[in-house]
């Protein structure tokens, strides 16, 4: 297949992940600004979700302050933010719009109608009221859209680079929130158990749709080491790394065939270190240095698949 | 339904129009709707029992289904650079098995004549030695010196024409113009089909309507056969601006329906006399390109240096055989305004034929008596630039303003040479639906003959229609809509009788339009 096509479907798959978990953090961080707790301010209660981001300097140049409204108005609406779920969505649109030729009438169709329906969102003051809403329809969509992908497309290259953006993206979101959470929850090794920080973790938890199933495996109180167990380590988590490096190792190994490339080597170095790896020497190396340590080899790898795949050059 | 008496519908009734220089307004003497031509008669029967808001309704879901399917468009120089729907008119424009007869035969015979001056012109020249066409034609900008004695595959140059027909009366058609370079509007004949099959099942049903959708296999067809020879499995591919072209649409909807791959230069690159596509697995050799880019942008190493649209290098391959591209460089030169007025002694010449549709007649301001004439009548006469496109850079005598004419007087004079001027032509008007209920809009017809081993065209054609009231021009840029086009099988009209017979097929065919719903539609 073209390499422009499957840049283009490479990208709208990560465009709609990206827009999925920017809805996850809002939706979390709000439900836990209904959560009485004077000791968090609404500035620390809201920073995290523009860190998740990575974008807070931006943020900081637009708005100054950081509160509730401004905060959810840049990471939804705000069309100067390049990660905002208004331009994500819409750049997911546009990679689709370009190669609509590549993909089903129907995947094209569901994606065309997100954009539509986004117009019934854009005049509300989501940080007034509606916010809950939007991001439930956000998720929805992008459960649509991989649905859609899943239920009627062929499984060739086409296939293999839409599950290919959806998972790389879903890898650095993951390892992004738990980093900044773990940073932020845990500033030293204090005691952990209380309230507060049981509404936490499971903000955490349900931010990855993962509170259901941390009870149903461990059936205890929620412990910080747990959760990133379940996050990062756990397989049948279907946001862990684990499992995001479980669906991109095997893509890549197909889409590589007889190739030697750069890209298969590094998802398979990435995945022996889910897969053999032990929480206790994650623990014990430090947990945040282990999530931007991967975090970076997953953007590596991204760069690499672009090298490989989405960009050849004439040569 | 709001209907005035005094409505007139020529393409619906009988009656006489003759090119009038005033005819700009639909004809209000006419006062009866008795006199429905029989191809008509059932629709009109049809239609009356139809109330506006249901008409109406069926219109809004047409757009809600146009814009979810994506079948929009964009307009140069609108700053959002928003999307737009082309408006979709659901009353059918509805054409006889004996008219289309006459009217393809006079369309192939056209194009044949069309593809051979081509090759004469990048050859021997041969008509121009026989003094028929004037030698000034070589020095046209759309004649593209790099194409002489280059061979193309079959000889065939326009792979794709739409030929412009209006029609002045019920047995007079003009041909408006040849569009042989890249013409556009086929995505919106199919379209328009599907969707009328859906919102209208039973009309079709009680019409015997020849289908269209066969157009992209005959394409592809023509388009594998004019591979260089020697090529078994031609990789055919076509070749677009991007998705900001205001064609994109079509583009995408003909490369999904011929399964081909829809690239942009940038996915071409040109080693060892041959085009390749970058894919994922390396380079892929390109043997047919549609490529619906203009001759300018194609080849920056030749024509604009700053077109990032095409392929450095392309139009040396293809002078030296390694690829083939449809249609072929330098068409333009057959196509232009000013080359329009020599197409009939062309089919006399190549064919030793009478030609079967007629030119518009047509004043040349490079002629001192023309210009003297056009000047004295602007009010009254349509004046073209000899190279535009789109409806752009022309002037409506009738439809002016005294300042608008004078401004355009200044144009002309400043370069005679660069237009052309034509009666103003009592275009027929079909009922549309309006606002205010249905009304006349002037109409015309653009069908598209492929050219292969042999010249064909699908049954059908694109209908467009000036939404504007009084208005001539029909073209999308410029505020036009489009109608599907029903050209009748035999006799078109099913008796009663043979409903029952009709019934399981058609029934069988309705529902599969309407329950494949959007599948069906792209």
């Amino acid at each position: 297949m073209l390499s422009r096509t499957a840049d283009h479907l490479y990208w709208m798959a990560r465009y709609i992940e990206r827009a999925e978990n920017m809805a996850r953090v809002l939706d979390v961080t709000y439900s836990m600004s209904l959560v009485p707790n004077a000791a968090q301010s609404e500035a620390a209660l809201w920073l995290p979700a523009l860190e998740i981001s990575g974008n807070v300097e931006a943020y900081e140049a637009d708005y100054g302050e950081v509160n509730a409204a401004n905060v959810i108005r840049y990471l939804s609406m705000d069309m100067n933010n390049s990660s905002s779920i208004y331009n994500t969505l819409r750049n997911a649109r546009e990679n689709a719009r370009a190669v609509r030729v590549a993909m089903t009438s129907e995947t094209w169709e569901n994606i065309n109608a997100l954009w539509l329906e986004f117009d019934q969102f854009r005049d509300q003051d989501l940080a007034k009221n509606g916010l809950r809403e939007f991001c439930d329809w956000v998720k929805a969509r992008s459960h649509l859209f991989r649905g859609v992908c899943f239920g009627t497309m062929l499984r060739d290259d086409a296939f293999s680079f839409v599950r290919l953006g959806t998972f790389i993206e879903r890898a650095d979101n993951t390892a992004r929130l738990l980093d900044v959470k773990y940073h932020l929850l845990l500033p030293e090794q204090e005691e952990v158990g209380g309230a507060v920080d049981y509404y936490e973790w499971s903000a955490v938890l349900r931010s990855v749709s993962a509170f259901q199933a941390y009870q149903k495996i461990f059936s205890d109180t929620i412990v910080p080491w747990r959760v990133a167990e379940l996050l990062v380590l756990r397989r049948d988590m279907p946001r862990s790394l684990h499992a995001c490096l479980d669906e991109i190792t095997p893509i890549l190994e197909q889409l590589s065939g007889v190739r030697q490339t750069e890209c298969r080597r590094l998802a398979g170095e990435l995945h022996a270190r889910l897969r053999f790896g032990k929480m206790q020497d994650i623990f014990q190396k430090g947990l945040h240095e282990f999530l931007s340590d991967f975090i970076d080899s997953n953007n590596l790898l991204g760069a690499e698949i672009q090298r490989a795949f989405l960009s050849i050059n004439a040569s | 339904m709001q209907k005035s008496p005094t409505q007139f519908f020529d393409e619906m009734q009988h009656a006489i129009c003759a090119i009038t220089p005033a005819a700009i307004a639909p004809n209000q003497n006419a006062t009866s709707n008795n006199n429905v031509r029989d191809i008509y008669t059932a629709y009109q029967a049809w239609l009356s029992t139809i109330p506006h808001h249901q008409l109406e309704s069926k219109r809004q879901e047409a757009e809600l289904l146009f814009r979810r399917v994506g079948i929009t468009f964009n307009v140069y120089g609108e700053a959002d650079g928003a999307e737009r729907l082309i408006p979709f008119d659901v009353i059918p424009r509805i054409i006889s098995a004996k008219e289309w007869s006459q009217l393809s035969a006079g369309a192939i015979q056209r194009v044949r004549a069309l593809n051979m001056f081509l090759h004469d012109v990048y050859h021997e020249r041969e008509i121009i030695s026989a003094g028929i066409v004037p030698a000034s034609i070589l020095a046209n900008s759309q004649y593209r010196p790099e194409m002489f004695g280059v061979d193309v595959p079959n000889q065939i140059y326009a792979h794709i024409a739409g030929i412009d027909l209006v029609r002045t009366s019920e047995s007079q058609f003009y041909v408006l113009e040849d569009n042989l370079r890249t013409p556009s509007g086929v995505s919106y004949m199919l379209e328009d089909r599907k969707m009328m099959m859906r919102l209208f099942p039973e009309l079709f049903r009680r019409y015997s309507v020849a289908p269209v959708d066969h157009y992209p296999q005959v394409l592809l067809k023509n388009l594998r056969a004019v591979a260089q020879s020697g090529v078994l499995e031609p990789t055919v591919v076509l070749l677009s601006p991007g998705a900001y072209n205001s064609a994109y649409f079509e583009h995408a909807f003909i490369a999904q329906q011929m399964g081909i791959e829809l690239v942009e230069g940038s996915d071409l690159f040109v080693r060892n006399n041959a085009v390749y596509m970058r894919t994922t697995q390396g380079p892929q050799k390109v043997d047919v390109i549609y490529r619906r880019i203009d001759d300018d942008y194609i080849d920056p190493l030749v024509f604009s240096a700053d077109s990032m649209l095409g392929v450095p290098g392309l139009l040396s391959v293809y002078r030296n055989g390694g690829v083939t591209l449809a249609n072929a460089v330098g068409t333009g030169v057959a196509d232009d305004k000013a080359t329009y007025i020599y197409v009939p002694e062309m089919i006399r010449f190549y064919l030793g034929e009478e030609p079967l549709l007629e030119n518009v007649p047509t004043y040349e301001l490079s002629k001192e008596d023309d210009l003297q004439y056009t000047l004295e009548h602007l009010h009254e006469l349509v004046v073209k630039e000899v190279q535009g496109s789109g409806g752009y850079g022309m002037l409506v005598g009738p439809a002016a303003t005294k300042q608008e004419i004078e401004e355009f007087r200044l144009r002309i004079l400043s370069k005679p040479a660069n237009y052309i001027a034509q009666p103003t032509l009592a275009l027929s008007t079909c009922p549309t639906l309006v606002e205010s209920g249905i009304a006349p809009r002037h109409v015309d017809l653009r069908p598209f003959v492929l050219s292969g081993k042999t010249v064909t065209l699908v049954p059908g054609a694109l209908c467009r229609v000036a939404l504007k009231e009084g208005s001539l021009v029909v073209n999308s840029s410029q505020g036009g809509g489009t109608k599907d086009t029903w050209v009748l099988e035999n006799n078109g009209v099913l008796e009663e009788s043979e409903l029952t017979e009709k019934d399981v097929a058609t029934v069988k065919k309705a529902t599969k339009a309407s329950t494949t719903k959007v599948e069906a539609i792209c």
